[in-house]
């Protein structure tokens, strides 16, 4: 069995995000770059599936630049066998992405039967990259993914949609699956596993290796800027207890009265 | 002036308010609406109120569920027979999961999750936020077309005094193709409360809720103002709550008009997901906690004694 986990490298949720002086993206210098946090249900969901099939390797691929610290070995440290990286720039977009990771995956020549992937980035938070490749790949996929059960080839999947409600599907590999936080609860990557996930094959290749020009954009971003800060708002004090009541009592009035919101 | 369809799914046999927010903004343009099933002739008028021109609502048997393969076929195969420039939907779970599917059976761009937006001249430039609204970019869609345009929910507003459309319905028989995931079971969410991303009132708890049973102090003051409850990656991940309730970076990203925290001190990460929100209440023992950078109306003060003076004041003005 051949799993293919996607993976990107992202900044961490604790960035200061700061807009370049033109505005066409973000400061990436003094970045903390991490693996995005929904990939790593992706990949210990691919490592659950190996332990239970021996057989069946796992292959992490990435787009984006070269990174000191590569998102790629943690994943490979986790478990996951082998690993390509497509080397490119941080703003791809979607379509660009998904058929760069679609190049990738038939470059290793593996017919895939499940590819893992978070349900959204949390960079540019578009959540479109597992269904582009989806249909890309002419495959069936289930995103936001909370559950997963096999069998055989039949994959029972739990969908999160509004309210925390769940569509239950059944889906036959091969199979493109969005997992979401809540899926697993991913492992750490060992200290032994990272000696090792230095020794593992990592294959490099370039957008024009795996077939993605600049012709392959199809959204084009500009003038990235911070949100308008808001004006300083009213704080109270409302730790004294004889004084409590008066004070919530005032602020509801003001929801009304000045704010206007119920 | 630009050829729109937009999308509409439905949610007990209403459109999505979605859907009229991003009517309401393309007025000017001509706009017609696909729905996928039957709606009633009382929802056409609430389309054609809002400028929809034509409804078109595509029938197979094999559709009664989502699908996003059968989704996606039956409107690709429909958009085919007609020249839109533009296809948009609500940025809801169904529109996150269908649109790239769709785009991309047009080798078509997606911009996703768009905030604001203006058709100048007919072509489309919007904003949308990123890395969890930490930032926000302008928007365009170059290649094939049909361009496809996903909306946040809440995010744009109605627009009054639109002028009508001719809300002309029709039935389209629609061709669902192959659908291989298929929906055995939907397990009904515990709570009928719509979803975070779609509320208009949240009530968020942080880490100081100490345990999930705490909650039921939110959950009481969101019974009385028709809130929705959230939780704090910090009160998520210590389990006091389902990740499903979770606002922030690894959470949902919310834009409610009256957002209140309850004992969230305000990570970085937090406040990314709820920063748009319209008006901020914030209550918290420190003052000094992040939140109240935030916040309209801070209230420094401890949660477990505001919360149900908050509850009863409300209920005070309501008149409940």
């Amino acid at each position: 069995m051949n799993i293919f986990v996607c993976v990107k490298q992202v900044p961490d949720t604790e960035t200061k995000i700061t807009p370049t002086g033109d505005g066409s993206f973000i400061e990436t210098a003094s970045i903390k770059w991490i693996m995005n946090p929904y990939d790593e249900f992706a990949v210990e969901q691919a490592l659950l599936v190996k332990q239970a099939n021996p057989a069946a390797t796992v292959t992490v691929v990435r787009v984006g630049s070269k990174k000191d610290t590569e998102a790629l070995i943690p994943a490979l440290a986790m478990g996951a066998d082998e690993a390509a990286l497509v080397e490119a720039a941080d703003n791809l977009d979607s379509y660009s992405i998904a058929k760069a990771l679609k190049g990738a995956i038939e470059k290793t020549g593996k017919k895939p039967d499940i590819i893992l992937a978070g349900k959204q980035a949390i960079d540019d938070d578009c959540l479109q990259v597992p269904q582009i490749l989806a249909e890309m790949m002419g495959l069936p996929s289930v995103s936001v993914i909370v559950g997963f059960e096999m069998n055989g080839t039949t994959i029972k999947v739990k969908r999160e949609v509004e309210g925390g409600a769940l569509e239950v599907y059944e889906v036959n590999a091969p199979v493109v699956l969005a997992c979401n936080k809540g899926l697993n609860t991913p492992r750490y990557p060992s200290l032994p596993g990272l000696m090792k996930a230095k020794k593992k094959p990592m294959a490099t290749y370039s957008l024009s290796d795996v077939g993605v020009s600049d012709a392959d954009r199809r959204v084009k971003y500009s003038g990235f800027r911070l949100p308008p800060e808001k004006p300083a708002g009213k704080k109270f004090d409302a730790t004294d207890a004889a004084k409590q009541k008066d004070v919530v009592a005032q602020v509801v009035g003001l929801l009304r009265t000045e704010a206007k919101v119920i | 002036m630009a050829n729109v369809l937009v999308f509409t799914e439905l949610h007990d046999g209403h459109v999505k308010p979605v859907t009229l927010e991003i009517l309401g903004k393309l007025a000017g343009q001509s706009a017609d609406v696909a729905v996928i099933g039957d709606i009633g002739a009382d929802q056409v008028a609430v389309l054609a109120k809002c400028g929809a021109q034509n409804v078109h609502k595509l029938k197979s048997a094999q559709l009664d569920k989502y699908s996003p393969e059968g989704y996606a076929n039956a409107l690709a195969d429909f958009i085919k027979t007609k020249s839109y420039d533009y296809v948009f939907a609500g940025a809801t779970s169904m529109g996150k999961d269908l649109l790239p599917r769709l785009a991309t059976k047009f080798n078509a761009g997606l911009a996703s999750d768009v905030v604001n937006f203006a058709m100048d001249g007919g072509a489309f430039a919007g904003t949308r936020p990123l890395f969890a609204g930490k930032c926000l970019a302008k928007v365009e869609l170059t290649g094939p077309k049909p361009h496809f345009v996903s909306i946040r929910p809440n995010a744009l507003g109605m627009t009054e005094g639109v002028a009508a459309g001719a809300g002309n319905a029709a039935d389209v028989a629609a061709n669902a193709g192959e659908i291989r995931a298929v929906i055995k079971e939907i397990i009904k969410a515990a709570s009928a409360k719509v979803d975070l991303t779609e509320a208009n009132i949240i009530v968020t708890g942080g880490r100081a809720m100490k345990n999930a049973e705490n909650f039921k102090i939110l959950n009481e003051m969101a019974d009385v103002i028709g809130a929705t409850v959230g939780a704090s990656r910090a009160a998520v991940d210590s389990g006091f709550a389902p990740h499903a309730m979770q606002v922030g970076q690894t959470g949902k990203t919310v834009a409610p008009s009256l957002y209140i925290a309850c004992g969230v001190s305000g990570a970085i990460q937090h406040l990314a997901g709820m920063r748009t929100s319209k008006v901020i209440v914030a209550i918290n023992t420190d003052p000094d906690a992040p939140i109240f950078t935030k916040a309209d109306y801070g209230i420094v003060g401890d949660l477990f004694t505001i919360v149900p003076i908050l509850t009863e004041e409300f209920k005070k003005l309501l008149g409940k």
